[in-house]
């Protein structure tokens, strides 16, 4: 597989009529790792959904393609069937319907009509992605997500990932209710990826993520845009100093959006 | 005003019909009895639902000249299906329109002193337990005009009867079809479960004619002391046929019935099930999913009775409403005077797939006594779009995504049935009935 390429060109997502990301530009393309950095309430998250195509967020201007395609013109199905994967920070509970199920669907949308994944194959990739994330064999039949730990859910996410195998995936805070043999866990799992058909875009507030996934490149993202940009010393600088250099440096007063001076 | 009833059916008609049958006396009379209270009764009366428009009489005969079909490979294929593959099926009553089709039922049952027969056969060979059963607690025949017309002109229907300390160990499936529209579904089940038993039951009712057609249907339930009733079924007549059912159990101490019901008829349906727990105790869950589609009008009530002390009882209703159906969902619990430390708990969901379509859950708790535990949950909504959004995320298109969460929606009822064939062609129905 070749490596794809994923090119967000000053976009601009509105909520209920509230600008959160003003002008985001980044190039993640595959066999790289990014960091976003930043922050509560500097647009982290709101830029990761809207790529998705969360339903209530507007994208009033921008662009966003993937290898040249316009992503912004596809239904939400159609960016993931394109490569697409976003991990969600709070993933949806779907009560009746069962992981394994869940996931056998997923991966069959993925694929032509009659060319269906044998269900051998099937069992073995999840048997084999369950135990790289060290998960229960009896989570494969619980209902999706329902009455799952925070970390149990975040492992889910990790696995949807491993078992989809997406060109581009956005990690949206995938570390956030980890205890630490939980994040060198799912760290593992983002590893295993690792790749030149596997561009990564790992979006968090903390350092410490970082240590077991070396990043090539580490943004902070204010006032809902991309701020400052380094390799993977950057993030080790916040680690020890915290944003207020950055501000200072920028002439920031409050990262927020909506709070620019 | 109710519906002018025509009887078809006068008394002569009624009395030769069952001389015919060579019924025992006390049938006929209860049968004769019927038919003459019928008119001056007053027709039930579901919350929420008028009944004045809805026509229960659409019949023209009771009686059916179908006759046995010898090989379990002559059975049309749909109905079959129902029962699953023949070599799998251990223990299983068809009938059509109130005759036996086909009938297989294993030796152990009979070693074990449990019947498990069809209601013309009970009537002849079991009179006696029969006639303490029939029309006796559970629902009475003067309740109302659609309980008399059923007493006076059952004509089909199961006996199952366990004695103490048994436990039939295979499911017991039955298969109801009408095949001729003309002629009425008076189908009447009856389990007793004496103390200590054990058993499970699964009923199909299947029509594959869209012409006008009436059902009535009585289930009675007896279950005794520490005895445990598993009841499935799986409700799937067609739209032309106007259906009025009854199921409900007697509950006695320490004794269990758990329900799992799928309402998938395409007619306009009034269906109750009622559960009382007499003995302290006595444990009920009734766990029920409906589908309404097209212009159907339907109302289901699911009724636990708290009698005895520290009894359990537990309702869940999941109804999916699509085009410009409409159907109410009536959960009620009630502890009556006495029923100290009981526990009851119900839930309603109504997932609405069009905007032309009404549900209405209705939860009503009614409580006579202080020392008791209720809670309940009713919503009424559309598909939450964060789940859509989820699921399409990883490349479900919006039919697929649908599809899974309202088989999802209703799976509480599809993994209780205990027969994977009923659970297959339950799936089966859903999928119809939604897409």
């Amino acid at each position: 597989m070749t490596a794809s390429t994923l090119t967000i060109k000053d976009l601009h997502v509105e909520i209920e009529g509230k600008e959160i990301v003003k002008g985001f530009n980044l190039e993640i393309s595959g066999g790289e790792i990014h960091a976003i950095m930043g922050p509560n309430g500097t647009g982290k998250s709101t830029l990761a959904s809207a790529i998705m195509g969360h339903p209530s967020y507007e994208i009033t201007k921008g662009s966003v393609s993937l290898d040249g395609e316009d992503v912004l013109e596809m239904e939400v199905d159609e960016r993931a069937r394109a490569g697409m994967f976003l991990a969600m920070q709070y993933p949806s509970e779907v009560t009746g319907v069962t992981t394994s199920d869940f996931l056998r669907t997923a991966i069959n949308a993925h694929r032509e009509e009659g060319d269906e994944i044998p269900l051998m194959k099937f069992i073995k990739k999840m048997d084999k992605n369950m135990e790289t994330l060290d998960m229960n064999e009896q989570f494969s039949t619980r209902y999706l997500n329902e009455g799952f730990s925070g970390g149990e859910k975040k492992r889910n996410e990790i696995l949807q990932l491993l078992m989809l195998e997406p060109k581009i995936a956005i990690l949206d805070e995938i570390d956030s209710g980890l205890d630490i043999d939980a994040l060198k866990v799912v760290s593992n799992g983002i590893n295993n990826m690792r790749g030149e058909s596997f561009g990564c875009l790992i979006i968090t507030h903390y350092q410490r993520l970082l240590n077991y996934i070396t990043p090539d490149h580490v943004h902070v993202m204010m006032q809902g845009r991309i701020v400052k940009s380094g390799d993977a010393s950057l993030a080790q600088r916040l680690e020890a100093e915290g944003y207020d250099w950055i501000k200072e440096e920028l002439g920031i007063e409050d990262e927020r959006v909506g709070q620019e001076a | 005003m109710a519906v002018e009833t025509k009887w078809a059916f006068d008394r002569e008609t009624v009395k030769s019909w069952s001389e015919k049958r060579n019924e025992p006396t006390w049938l006929q009379e209860k049968r004769l009895e019927a038919l003459t209270n019928a008119a001056s009764l007053p027709m039930p009366n579901p919350d929420k639902t008028k009944l004045t428009r809805w026509n229960f009489s659409t019949f023209e005969n009771i009686d059916s000249d179908q006759r046995a079909i010898e090989s379990y490979s002559d059975l049309p294929g749909d109905v079959a299906r129902l029962a699953g593959d023949e070599s799998k099926v251990n223990s299983a009553i068809i009938q059509r329109d109130g005759k036996v089709a086909h009938n297989k039922v294993a030796n152990e049952l009979k070693e074990k002193g449990v019947i498990f027969t069809d209601f013309e056969t009970a009537v002849n060979e079991h009179s006696d337990l029969l006639e303490k059963y029939f029309m006796g607690e559970a629902v009475r025949s003067d309740e109302n005009q659609l309980t008399a017309l059923h007493t006076a002109l059952v004509n089909g229907g199961i006996f199952i009867y366990v004695p103490k300390n048994v436990e039939v160990e295979v499911p017991l499936q039955a298969i109801f079809w009408q095949d001729d529209v003309k002629v009425g579904l008076f189908n009447h089940v009856i389990i007793v479960a004496e103390d200590h038993s054990r058993v499970t039951y699964v009923e199909n009712y299947v029509s594959f004619e869209k012409e006008k057609a009436a059902a009535n249907i009585v289930t009675e339930v007896y279950v005794g002391q520490g005895a445990e009733v598993k009841y499935g079924a799986v409700d799937n007549l067609e739209s032309g046929v106007t259906s009025y059912i009854v199921r409900r159990a007697h509950v006695q101490k320490d004794g269990r019935i758990e329900w799992a019901l799928g309402q998938m008829n395409e007619g306009s349906t009034i269906s109750e099930n009622t559960t009382h727990l007499l003995g302290d105790g006595s444990y009920g869950d009734t766990k029920t999913v409906a589908v309404g589609r097209g212009e159907q009008i339907q109302n289901f009530t699911s009724n636990m009775v708290g009698h005895g002390k520290h009894s359990e009882g537990y309702i869940l209703t999941h109804g999916v409403m699509k085009d410009a159906s409409s159907a109410i969902f009536n959960g009620i619990n009630k502890i009556e005077k006495g029923g100290t430390k009981a526990h009851s708990e119900q839930t309603g969901r109504v997932l609405m797939l069009s905007s032309k379509a009404r549900g209405d859950a209705n939860p009503i708790l009614l409580i006579d006594e202080d020392d008791v535990t209720a809670g309940h949950a009713a919503s009424v909504g559309k598909i939450d779009p964060m789940q859509m959004f989820y699921m399409q995320s990883r490349g479900l298109s919006t039919l697929e995504a649908e599809r899974l969460i309202i088989h999802g929606f209703l799976e509480p009822v599809v993994g209780e049935l205990p027969v994977e064939a009923v659970k297959e062609r339950l799936t089966e129905v859903i999928e119809r009935k939604v897409y």
